[in-house]
């Protein structure tokens, strides 16, 4: 029942880009085509899966016993940044032509609030199930840092969406680019504030 | 003239909110009211000059390969120190911007100056940017947080000057978007030069 809770309260209702602002600036900057939005969220789903297991355990086992979570933040964007170095160069060698698709977006991933976000927010934060409410445990972890970044990748797909279509409209001066696709965002949130209150 | 200008830069050309688009994520977040923006928007400029500073200092015995690694510690060293500050002089303010205080650390503002101007140019140019473009982006945060105070809960500052609530909406997620993008035409309009 627990992870039901996770699941659905990751994707929809607390869902990263359109109510906790993670991950923004790749959200408005890959969304301009549907194809590169879908890779890109493929490759933020690998990354925030991995490295929210990597950080939970580092934690776990060794900033916690030593007395030594000040540290958090610098160990864990350490992690990331190697992380996903070596998911680059593992993929080069394994699977050239997942590779080819992620391209330039594995690197862009480091600087991703997302990524750190999640990784903070499973190790700080407790969560509610009901009446009652306590940390994660490692496999809750897993499925809300998944959950998360399946939110991730619906909110890029359906933004992508809109995004194609807003192109071949006329709009104002002043409002061509960001400005009318952050007030797109901001209809689109409107949209999702209506999940509210189901878990 | 030209270290007054490398200042006030920050502000309209360079503006990292309305011109760059940079950190847009604690730009969202945090304006829930004026306080929290001008909380926020002084939290990275305390990152940012003493970043910058360090920076400047480095990057002349930094091999290049290394040079990302090397300032994301930098970075998330003065992060750390800031938390421990703020948990001990500001409590409220650390537990209202949560999150967002470690995130500092993988905002584009901090690191893109880094790359863009620190590693460049000297200690006091360094530290004048990162004033400038740390003041642009409290101004920035503080205006949004500004709007969406009023719209949201009536009130400016704290100072309440209607009765009731506000339209809830301004202060949850999708007022954010609303009022950035508003703003930003307005910002387009009135006082970007073509």
């Amino acid at each position: 029942m627990e992870y039901i809770i996770i699941i659905v309260s990751a994707i929809f209702v607390n869902n990263i880009v359109l109510s906790q602002f993670l991950g923004i600036c790749p959200f408005l900057g890959v969304s301009n085509k549907l194809s590169t939005a879908t890779g890109m969220s493929g490759a933020v789903c690998f990354v925030i899966t991995l490295a929210t297991l990597v950080t939970y355990l580092l934690n776990q086992y060794l900033l916690v016993p030593f007395g030594l979570e000040f540290l958090q933040t610098i160990a864990f964007i350490l992690v990331i940044a190697a992380l996903v170095q070596m998911v680059e160069i593992v993929l080069k060698k394994i699977s050239p032509s997942l590779y080819q698709a992620l391209g330039i977006f594995l690197p862009l991933i480091t600087t991703n609030c997302a990524v750190l976000g999640v990784a903070i927010t499973v190790v700080t934060k407790e969560f509610t199930f009901g009446a009652e409410s306590h940390m994660l445990n490692l496999g809750q972890a897993i499925v809300y840092a998944l959950a998360t970044s399946v939110g991730y990748g619906l909110a890029m797909v359906l933004f992508a969406g809109l995004r194609e279509h807003l192109a071949l409209n006329e709009v104002p001066k002043s409002f061509k680019g960001l400005p009318i696709a952050l007030i797109t965002v901001g209809i689109l949130a409107l949209a999702f504030l209506g999940f509210s209150g189901i878990v | 003239m030209g270290k007054w200008s490398t200042f006030t830069d920050g502000f309209v050309k360079n503006n990292p909110t309305f011109v760059l688009v940079l950190g847009m994520c604690p730009t969202l977040a945090t304006t829930t009211s004026a306080v929290n923006g001008l909380e926020m928007g002084l939290a990275t400029l305390f990152v940012l000059v003493l970043s910058n500073i360090v920076i400047s200092l480095l990057a002349p015995v930094v091999p290049d390969k290394v040079h990302i690694p090397v300032y994301i510690v930098v970075i998330a060293t003065f992060v750390t120190v800031l938390q421990f500050i703020m948990q001990a002089y500001t409590p409220d303010a650390y537990k209202t911007l949560g999150l967002f205080i470690p995130l500092i650390v993988v905002n584009c503002i901090v690191l893109g100056r880094a790359e863009a101007f620190a590693n460049k140019h000297g200690v006091l140019e360094s530290l004048l940017d990162g004033l400038g473009v740390g003041f642009g982006f409290t101004v920035s945060l503080t205006v949004i947080g500004i709007v969406r105070e009023i719209l949201g809960s009536g009130s400016v500052f704290g100072w309440k000057f209607i009765s009731g609530d506000g339209i809830l909406a301004f202060v949850m997620a999708p007022g954010a978007f609303l009022v950035l993008g508003y703003l930003m035409v307005l910002f387009n309009k009135y006082l970007k030069k073509s």
